[in-house]
């Protein structure tokens, strides 16, 4: 095994590019060691991105944020002006593993790692995140949701690796949020997650959102019909009770150790109902 | 727990106890090995290096159940690198500890997935790996069976085709996987049922869990070239690991010493032998010492969980909670061997209460998974969960208090227990009056919040045990005790000598000793460390103050009768009282060396007299109705400690074994898939509790002396987990009106349970 840390992301690419075995990208690394560890997967090359510049930076860009692709999500959740703009996103962040753990863990790990309970993907798909993609052909943008394919697998090419994550500027009158159900109180896998945008109008009308559920699939769901529950209500109970049924109606996860199908399918939509609540407070900027 | 003797455990102890004044006892110092833990400094099992150790791993068996047609080590001897292979073969069949021997290392069958195959020990763990991976294993797979009730059925695959059920007249003449039935009570069942307004029946059944302790199982063996052995472990008892692995590897008990480590938990689990005579042989054929240490998946697959059960619970009572008769069948699997302590559920199911008509039945199963181990009043808090949980909707039945109603029933004072003795001296009801009596039990509940009560009992053993004091030349003190500390025992030791002896806390020092430097101790278990190690640890101190007296009346040339021992001084008395200036431990320790050398206590005997434990706990829930997610809001355990010596860590105790028994009922559980294997070894999806699930658990400790004690000391470590499943239960039960019957309630379950009451509304 073979363990490389470029400075430059095209040399990270050409080392992905040239490699005949199985490749693996490190950012964090809390999900790479422990499948090593735990004798999941014995890559015969590790790219290190930590070294690249930029890649630990999160930097504003057209009035939202870029955030490097080795950006732990400690930091993240600690970073005043992301927070404050996307807090739904951070509290996602927030709950992946212990503090310890998110010293080192990134959201671009969270993403890539394609686990469909991973916290931090459904609300940084709902606020409409965009990932850029470097690879032997450059460099592409795309929306988070498309890079999860099923457990374990992406979309991105031989030789790609995300760079970045980036969020656009935030809409007047806009609100996030994100709930996962655990048995526990920490220190699990999500059973269930609902990540949710919410904008208004000056009357609190909803004109805009987008809902996206975790765990409950092969990968993280966009449900449009949640959104459109939404759209044109004043967000009220009856809307509310619609959305529930929409991500319940949308999902389609499996019984296993973590829950089984009805109780997902369920407490899905309990999620998305308290979710949009606390979504909808933030954007009356309550 | 006294699972290894079985023994009835009321107290036959002479009659010790005396009141009296304490000084240390009942204060709260610092454990001596408190800072080393604090600080990282404290050497558990995987933290002893020897020069030249080899790394040692385990094949282990991807099979539920097959038999074991060939092992070819041939290629993994061949690696460069790898020093010895052992299997099977390399151990001689043996009598004695023949279940023991099957289970760490498989002979003609694997019985479990993470069943131990084939060894060995290479310079590197790398090496150590793939020399695994080079060890060609032919099984022929066979069906398998992992539930207890379809183990009991008559075309289940049998495990072992010399499996008669124990316990039944005339015993079977069919192989089956029923080791075993017990039968306890007294009365006449049917017509106290008769006499019943009120009958509730209802079955229960509760998951297998793991003693979940933080360390894993880890040792360091070596092997001189004349067979004389040295092991380094964590363990719950060195001496019975000692005489059980030198008899697997073939060794003289004298020619192994075995020292014990720190130890990151036990809780029962390591009472068992599990790597350590692999290590050994590992050792011994490589000539080179070898350190094994388990992962988590490998604890889990391998070590001890406890039983999983099934069982039938019938108890009537009178309109004004008179219980008229009580019936209990539980049917519990242990894994791949027996040893399903059917017989301490059975023990333990009414013994809160004085009945006339009881009956409890016990069904000890074997199954496709791992050799359970002793876990924490093993047995004892599933029977106590079925058993308290129809109680408690009797007393809903009837609109009567929990606690009224178990008042009015509850084993007092020279009452017959329902398991057979007469009780002696208990306080099961001290802890009732004072969970009546505590502030939580009136706080008024909230919306979707219940209220939940249970009581439990532990039997509580004494057992083999020596210990050995030694005088310093500067008058301090060195405890020599042979039981593993596992809760704070050195402390309690070191406290029980400053009190007998008169001198500083900080003037005494506890360690415990290895194998060769004492005589043989039980393990650590049964709640008995603090009471038979500290009761010896006080007869020595005794035996040292006859000992001063005399140097003391050597000095002073008076007669040994009139020199008496009094808060650390001895004292001229009688004739001579004022004569002399009295002497200092450390003045006559300073003087030994001209009154007859070193001065030394010891105490050898089998301890008698075990105090019986009771315990009551209240806790307070809040159910989720939209998730079935369980919050705990308050608990309180209120055991009788007998004599708290160290109130700190009885408290501890306590709290500890709340914990797990919070983690039982709501979420812990061994999953297994249709395939035979563990689905969740490891600690993201076998869901402990942590820290931020939990409130604060409140504690009262309730003293009522134990009779066999000389401060009334009673154990106290397993008592805690006795009724928490069945007072989260009947909490939850409380909280969402309704009546969970299968542990753990995890939110899938609640959430069913709850969809299931609003439609038969």
């Amino acid at each position: 095994m073979r363990y490389e840390a470029p400075t430059t992301v095209e040399a990270a690419v050409s080392l992905l590019s040239a490699e005949a075995g199985l490749a693996k990208v490190l950012s964090g690394g809390t999900d790479l060691l422990v499948q090593m560890r735990m004798g999941m997967m014995e890559p015969d090359l590790i790219v290190d991105t930590k070294r690249i510049p930029g890649f630990g930076d999160i930097v504003e860009e057209n009035g939202g944020y870029r955030v490097g692709g080795a950006v732990p999500s400690a930091e993240l959740n600690e970073h005043a002006g992301f927070t404050a703009m996307y807090p739904g996103v951070a509290e996602g962040a927030d709950l992946i593993g212990s503090t310890q753990v998110q010293g080192r863990a990134t959201i671009t790990g969270n993403l890539c790692n394609a686990g469909p309970a991973a916290d931090s993907v459904p609300c940084a798909v709902a606020v409409g995140c965009v990932a850029r993609i470097a690879g032997p052909n450059g460099k592409r943008d795309v929306a988070i949701e498309d890079i999860p394919q099923a457990p374990g697998k992406t979309s991105l090419e031989k030789g790609e690796l995300v760079e970045s994550l980036f969020f656009p500027a935030k809409p007047a009158n806009t609100g996030d949020a994100y709930l996962r159900f655990i048995p526990r109180t920490e220190m699990d896998i999500a059973v269930a997650g609902c990540g949710i945008s919410i904008t208004l109008d000056d009357t609190g009308t909803c004109t805009a959102a987008k809902v996206a559920i975790g765990a409950v699939a092969i990968k993280v769901l966009v449900v449009d019909e949640a959104a459109q529950a939404l759209i044109g209500t004043k967000v009220d109970e009856a809307a509310l009770d619609a959305l529930a049924s929409a991500c319940s109606a949308a999902a389609k996860p499996i019984t296993d150790k973590r829950g089984t199908v009805e109780f997902r399918k369920e407490v899905v939509g309990v999620l998305a109902k308290r979710a949009a609540k606390i979504a909808l407070d933030r954007a009356k900027g309550a | 727990m006294a699972s290894s003797t079985g023994e009835a455990p009321e107290s036959k102890g002479t009659h010790q106890y005396q009141p009296r004044d304490f000084k240390v006892v009942g204060t709260t110092p610092l454990r001596p090995d408190g800072v080393d833990k604090v600080t990282g400094r404290a050497r558990f099992g995987a933290d002893m290096n020897l020069p030249g150790q080899l790394v040692g791993k385990v094949l282990r068996s991807p099979h539920p159940h097959a038999k074991l047609v060939s092992i070819d080590t041939s290629e993994a001897e061949a690696l460069p690198g790898v020093k010895a292979v052992v299997t099977r073969d390399d151990f001689a069949e043996n009598e004695a500890h023949h279940d023991i021997l099957c289970n760490i290392m498989a002979r003609d069958k694997v019985l479990y997935e993470g069943h131990a195959v084939a060894a060995v020990a290479a310079t590197s763990r790398a090496i150590a790996l793939k020399a695994l991976k080079k060890i060609k294993v032919v099984y022929d797979i066979l069906p398998h069976v992992t539930d207890v009730d379809e183990a009991m059925k008559a075309d289940a695959p049998i495990l072992h085709d010399d499996m008669f059920t124990h316990g039944v007249d005339p015993m079977p003449t069919t192989a089956s996987n029923i080791a075993g039935r017990c039968e306890f009570g007294h009365g006449d069942v049917d017509a106290g049922f008769e006499q019943a307004d009120i009958i509730i029946e209802r079955n229960f059944k509760t998951a297998a869990t793991h003693q979940g302790y933080i360390e894993p199982h880890a040792c360091v063996a070596t092997v001189t070239s004349d067979d004389y052995g040295e092991l380094w472990g964590c363990t719950q008892g060195h001496f019975v690991l000692r005489n059980v692995s030198a008899s697997l590897v073939g060794m003289d008990v004298s020619k192994l010493r075995v020292t014990a480590s720190e130890i990151g938990g036990g809780f029962g689990g390591k009472t068992t032998v599990f790597l350590e005579p692999v290590c050994l042989m590992l050792a011994k054929k490589s000539g080179k010492p070898v350190k094994m240490a388990m992962t988590r998946d490998e604890v889990f697959k391998a070590s001890g969980p406890t039983a999983s059960s099934s069982m039938d619970v019938k108890i009537g009572c009178t309109k004004d909670g008179r219980i008229t008769a009580g019936f209990a069948e539980v049917r519990y699997q242990g894994g791949a061997f027996r040893g399903a302590p059917a017989d301490f559920g059975a023990m333990c199911a009414f013994a809160c209460y004085a009945l006339e008509n009881v009956k409890a039945i016990g069904w000890e199963v074997v199954t496709n998974r791992p050799k359970g181990a002793a876990y924490r009043a093993p047995g004892a808090p599933m029977s106590v969960y079925a058993v308290e949980s129809v109680v408690d909707e009797l007393a809903k039945a009837i609109d009567m208090d929990p606690i009224d109603f178990r008042l009015k029933n509850a084993a007092r004072n020279g009452d017959k227990s329902s398991y057979g003795p007469k009780f002696e001296s208990l306080g099961l009801v001290e802890t009732l009056e004072a969970a009546k009596n505590h502030p939580n039990y009136q706080i008024p509940l909230g919306p979707n919040q219940g209220r939940g009560v249970a009581s439990g009992f532990w039997f509580n053993f004494g057992g083999e045990t020596c210990s050995t004091l030694n005088v310093n030349q500067d008058g301090t003190v060195a405890i020599s005790v042979g039981t593993p500390d596992i809760g704070g025992s050195r402390a309690s030791m070191c406290q029980m000598a400053a009190e007998e002896l008169g001198i500083p806390y900080d003037q005494v020092r506890a360690i415990v000793t290895d194998t060769s430097s004492l005589g043989f101790n039980d393990t650590t278990e049964g709640s008995r460390v603090t009471f038979s190690s500290g009761m010896a640890v006080i007869f020595a101190a005794r035996e040292i103050i006859g000992k001063l007296c005399e140097r003391a009346a050597m000095m002073w040339d008076i007669p040994v009768e009139a020199v008496k021992w009094e808060e650390g001084k001895a004292i001229p008395a009688g004739a001579n009282a004022g004569d002399f200036e009295p002497l200092t431990l450390a003045e006559i320790a300073d003087a030994a060396g001209g009154t007859g050398g070193p001065i030394a206590g010891h105490h050898e005997y089998n301890a008698d007299g075990a105090g019986v434990s009771f315990g009551t706990h209240l806790v307070d829930t809040e159910v989720d109705p939209e998730t079935g997610f369980v919050k705990i809001l308050r608990y309180t355990v209120i055991q009788d400690a007998g004599k708290a010596i160290h109130p700190s860590y009885v408290e501890g105790q306590f709290q500890g074994g709340a914990v797990q028994g919070i983690g039982w009922a709501l979420n812990e559980e061994y999953i297994y898939g249709d395939d035979g294997k563990l689905q969740n070894a490891g600690f993201l999806d076998y869901r402990l509790p942590v820290a931020s699930d939990l409130p604060m658990i409140d504690t009262v400790i309730v003293e009522v002396p134990n009779p066999g004690h000389p401060y009334g000391v009673r154990g106290v470590g397993e008592t805690g987990i006795v009724p928490p499943l069945a007072a989260i239960a009947n909490s939850v039960s409380d909280a969402a009106n309704l009546r969970m019957t299968e542990l753990p309630m995890s939110p899938p379950r609640i959430l069913k349970a709850i969809h299931q009451a609003e439609a038969a509304e």
